[in-house]
């Protein structure tokens, strides 16, 4: 396979160890080309461990990770073509100019990046406070500036760590405009978030990664369907319904609350219970289905208070 | 970030395989431009052109003239060039290895310290290139700290008492140029030892990620082998000890030129400071860069 042809992301059996601590866990992924990949986990579960893996910044203790076919371990600077982003917050000299530090970047990358310094500056809108110092910068100045930075490489490849964290919501309406933008234009984008709302506006395609270990990694919209099919139910006489539906089979995790209730099943128990509500004199209101969020998935994931959404869920994978 | 000013066009390029990369020199020269973007370069400089000339305006305020204890003090007011003899054989001791131990052992740990490490290793160059261009900025930083302390101090002994002949540690009388270069080549015989020392600085930066374990530790090997060399029946090591080679630039300032001290430290201190470059080179190759 060529390496144009090789996917932006591909990790195998990726392990790494701190002495007796298993920070990542046997951790396989596959981004392909044209994807907004999202990169899921709670604080500690290895994202930011993998995505150092992946950048050739820390030795992997078993397996591989190779971009658009290349191992960094390997080839060192040369795998990183065509790839750009940073892990955690971006960091730059503090006693440099923000346009200094890019044209020191620039001078590291090579291949024309320095003549496009103004341009990314000005696509993050850092023109006017270029010349300052980046030790007097905020917190979301020095995002934007580390995706201008990343901007630079021309990459085909993109990876961001957090990108959205701390930045207020202006800041992260941008960011996530600026983010569909390069998807857009046919960059690859590697995305670690905290930010669930963001992933599940932003990315076609996720892992999710606890205690170092993926518990899913596939199609967003897979993983929504494979968290249950729900469903809500205001009708006549609640109380009753509720009742019939706790007893008929079929029928999971009823409960009800000021709003109505809810149930999931399969569609063909739903057309049962609406049979049998109407056989017992109880009317139907409103009967609407309702997928997941990619919170509740995330939470009944991480946190193992579902294990029949996981095993639906490994099923699948 | 507004919507309008992200619509700037930064194209996906397509993958391209074999561009050219940046060569070390550049890397190299960035390396260079940092250190000169640092107040405390400018501050170890500074005291370094500093110490001169107060040495320079105490001289001219105390006229002591009768010292005997090295020949180019009996000289200090006969020509400026015993000057910078003098200065050397003040600061080579201790004010340049110091000096040397503040670069060598920032170098790595400074980016560490800003997180900057993984700035500059997820760009198109090698870590083997960013370690060859820090090693040489450091080595560069040494070579200006010693022509700074030398230059400041034979202009300001020429200012104070002229450029005249003087007498090396033979007994020979020199001509006043032949004394300044001999004041050059003494200033570069001396780098040899610095450069060795500034190797272990770089290496205790890469591998301890701390600028004061690696300045602290730097120095106090210095110490500790000034200790060693001042230990009773340790006589037959001293010549090994690098802090004994701090001194042997003085082989120079004898008519003939007594080479034998000087090629003894050129291999003494390939012996300290290759081993500590690999070592170091090692170590950055091989580390996780996990911080920041």
């Amino acid at each position: 396979m060529s390496e144009e042809e090789a996917p932006p992301v591909r990790a195998r059996g990726l392990v790494k160890r701190y002495d007796d601590v298993l920070a990542v866990d046997h951790i396989d992924l596959n981004v392909d080309a044209g994807d907004v990949y999202g990169f899921l986990g709670p604080n500690g579960a290895g994202k930011t461990t993998t995505l150092r893996m992946a950048l050739g910044l820390i030795t992997p203790s078993e397996g591989t990770v190779e971009l658009f076919g290349r191992d960094p371990m390997r080839e060192g600077a040369r795998a990183l073509e065509g790839v750009a982003g940073f892990v955690e917050a971006p960091r730059f000299y503090p006693y440099l100019t923000a346009r200094k530090n890019l044209e020191l970047l620039a001078a590291l990358d090579g291949d024309g990046a320095a003549g496009r310094i103004e341009e990314v500056l000005a696509s993050v809108e850092l023109t006017p406070r270029a010349k300052h110092k980046v030790g007097g910068y905020s917190h979301g100045m020095r995002q934007r500036l580390g995706i201008a930075a990343a901007l630079l490489r021309r990459p085909s490849l993109l990876i961001l760590d957090e990108p959205a964290t701390g930045l207020d919501p202006a800041g992260m309406r941008d960011m996530r405009d600026l983010i569909r933008r390069l998807a857009g234009e046919g960059i690859t984008i590697l995305l670690s978030s905290h930010q669930l709302p963001e992933v599940q506006e932003l990315c076609d395609r996720v892992a999710i990664v606890e205690s170092g270990r993926v518990v899913y990694e596939g199609a967003l919209a897979d993983l929504r369907r494979q968290g249950g099919a729900g469903y809500r139910l205001r009708s006549t006489d609640d109380t009753r319904a509720l009742e019939l539906m706790r007893a008929q089979p079929g029928i999971e995790r009823a409960a009800g609350d000021e709003h109505g209730l809810s149930f999931q099943a399969e569609e063909q128990d739903v057309g049962a219970l609406s049979l049998m509500l109407a056989r017992d004199g109880i009317g139907i209101l409103v009967l609407t289905p309702e997928l997941a969020t990619l919170e509740d998935l995330f939470f009944r994931l991480t946190e193992g208070d579902d294990a029949t959404t996981r095993e639906a869920v490994e099923l699948a994978v | 970030m507004s919507t309008a000013a992200i619509g700037q066009p930064a194209d996906a390029a397509p993958l391209r395989s074999g561009a050219r990369r940046p060569s070390t020199l550049v890397v190299y020269r960035w390396e260079l431009r940092k250190l000169a973007s640092q107040v405390r370069t400018y501050l170890g400089l500074g005291l370094l052109a500093v110490l001169p000339l107060i040495f320079v305006v105490f001289e001219s305020l105390h006229h002591q003239h009768d010292r005997r204890d090295n020949i180019f003090a009996t000289q200090i007011t006969q020509s400026g060039l015993a000057t910078p003899v003098l200065m050397l054989l003040f600061m080579s001791g201790f004010f340049l290895p110091v000096v040397a131990a503040l670069v060598g052992g920032d170098i790595f740990s400074n980016e560490d310290g800003n997180g900057t490490l993984k700035t500059i290793l997820t760009r198109s160059v090698d870590r083997g290139q960013i370690f060859a261009a820090k090693a040489l900025a450091a080595m560069t930083y040494a070579v200006l700290a010693v022509l700074v302390a030398a230059t400041v101090s034979t202009v300001a002994g020429v200012i104070s008492w002229g450029f005249h002949s003087i007498t090396t540690y033979s007994g020979t009388v020199v001509s006043a140029p032949e004394g300044l270069l001999l004041v050059f080549a003494a200033n570069m015989a001396y780098l040899i030892p610095l450069f060795a020392i500034a190797a272990i600085g770089l290496l205790l930066s890469a591998a301890t990620r701390n600028s004061a374990a690696a300045v602290v530790g730097t120095i106090g090997l210095v110490i500790l082998l000034f200790i060693i060399a001042q230990i009773p029946g340790l006589e037959g090591i001293r010549p090994y000890l690098l802090t004994e080679q701090l001194q042997n630039w003085q082989g120079l300032l004898r008519t003939p030129t007594y080479w034998a001290p000087i090629t003894h430290s050129a291999w003494v201190c390939a012996l300290y400071g290759l081993p500590a470059l690999f070592a170091g080179y090692l170590v950055l190759l091989r580390r996780d860069v996990a911080g920041g």
